[in-house]
């Protein structure tokens, strides 16, 4: 197995030739390579054919609607799916869904998971003996509000170690799962925490080559969400793609 | 106002307890007089299964139209939603059953441990791409051999619809404008 100091130096390496092409004039990276051998699960799951240009046609311009019959008002809190508290720092995280135009996705589905405050996920073939807390779950759902805001009530993830070589550590992270408007806007991407020292050493995050953009997952520590003796709060806004249809269609099934 | 897009991520080895649902992958009840099965398996580099990926379909109803009402999540077994989700089991096989649209292609959504960010592709229906493929001006623009990956195959209850992710005939995967 591949010593963290070996998986560190290839990461050094594809940054310096990320800055160096940066200072030749070539565009940011916005969002992660698809190929990027440090992650050694990608480099036998990666296309390595370009990505094919298409014009979005037909259901790539429409996205599934989901309503209150689909998802519940308690689902957005994690810390009440059990008889009693689950260990941890209760935390609060929102922000607002907007297009790549900056407009609000509205009631729209953000769908979240994680491992628990020690760092271990519900999941069967999670192995990691940190403990399982009876009163932790890990997943979440909400619907955006007429703003795109979204808002969860959870606790914070611990840090967990996996196999990409000797000694590797995931920076905690919460999963979440978006969908926007049309087809071509879904995604699913992890949210980080302020100053976690994993940043520079963890293969998934510095899958995205460019500093800034990767800086976009970081959420913002912000004490006007914390509240008085009962939770902290993060902000973190989310961007998806540009939509591709017209208002005027947007009234109109196709 | 153009604003750069949240960067995605992969969706990990641990989604099974959270993103997978009761009647997930049942568009339409399996049981339904027009129902179909639209499957296939997702392979990797060395044409191995690939257990831990997540497929997403997006799709018209049989009327061609996409289905604009709410329910995917909690489905009541009679109206059509046009959205499913489906895990691939130990051996890489995802299946959904679903109503044939009403419209040339299936769009698809795949996500995986070791894959940095959703892909997105499209399943072609088998007669309109015979009838219609060599014409359509997105499938007209890739090699015959390549063009060959997008459609699916008949078979006893369906569609069938292998995603190979890389190497020999990996599926074409897309990119849209404003990615």
């Amino acid at each position: 197995m591949d010593s963290q100091a070996d998986v560190s130096d290839e990461i050094a390496a594809i940054a310096k030739a990320y800055e160096a092409a940066a200072d030749d004039g070539q565009g940011e990276e916005t969002q992660p390579r698809l190929e990027y051998p440090p992650y050694r699960s990608s480099i036998l799951r990666h296309p390595t054919k370009d990505l094919h240009h298409a014009d979005p046609e037909g259901v790539e311009l429409w996205a599934p609607a989901f309503g209150h019959q689909d998802v519940g008002a308690l689902e957005s809190d994690l810390t009440i799916q059990h008889g009693g508290e689950p260990i941890g720092e209760r935390m609060v995280v929102t922000g607002r869904v907007v297009d790549g135009d900056g407009r609000p996705v509205r009631h729209q589905l953000v769908e979240i998971w994680q491992a628990n405050a020690g760092g271990r996920y519900i999941h069967k073939r999670d192995q990691h003996p940190a403990a399982i807390d009876p009163n932790f779950t890990g997943t979440g759902r909400c619907l955006t509000d007429a703003d795109g805001v979204y808002r969860f009530t959870t606790i914070k993830p611990g840090p967990y170690p996996w196999r990409n070589h000797r000694n590797a550590w995931r920076p905690a992270h919460i999963h979440f799962s978006l969908f926007g408007t049309e087809f071509t806007q879904r995604m699913i991407t992890q949210m980080y925490f302020p100053g976690d020292p994993l940043f520079a050493l963890d293969p998934i995050y510095q899958g995205i080559v460019d500093p800034a953009a990767r800086a976009r997952l970081v959420a913002t520590y912000d004490h006007d969400l914390t509240e008085h003796e009962w939770s902290t709060g993060y902000r973190w806004d989310i961007v998806l793609t540009g939509t591709h249809r017209t208002p005027l269609e947007e009234d109109v099934p196709a | 106002m153009s604003l750069v897009p949240t960067p995605g991520q992969t969706v990990g080895p641990f989604f099974g307890f959270a993103l997978p649902y009761d009647h997930d992958s049942a568009l339409a009840p399996a049981g339904h007089a027009d129902a179909v099965r639209l499957h296939g398996r997702v392979l990797d580099g060395l044409g191995e299964p690939v257990p831990d990926a997540l497929v997403e379909v997006s799709q018209a109803g049989p009327d061609g139209s996409f289905p604009v009402g709410a329910g995917s999540l909690r489905r009541d077994g009679y109206d059509f939603t046009g959205w499913g989700r489906a895990a691939t089991d130990d051996a890489g096989h995802y299946s959904f059953s679903t109503l044939v649209p009403g419209s040339p292609f299936f769009g698809i959504t795949v996500f995986a441990r070791g894959l940095l960010n959703r892909l997105f592709t499209r399943a072609y229906l088998p007669d309109w791409f015979e009838r219609e493929g060599a014409h359509d001006p997105f499938l007209a623009g890739l090699d015959a051999e390549r063009r060959a990956t997008l459609v699916t195959t008949p078979d006893e209850h369906g569609f069938r619809f292998d995603i190979r992710l890389q190497g020999e005939g990996e599926t074409v995967f897309l990119t849209y404008p404003r990615h």
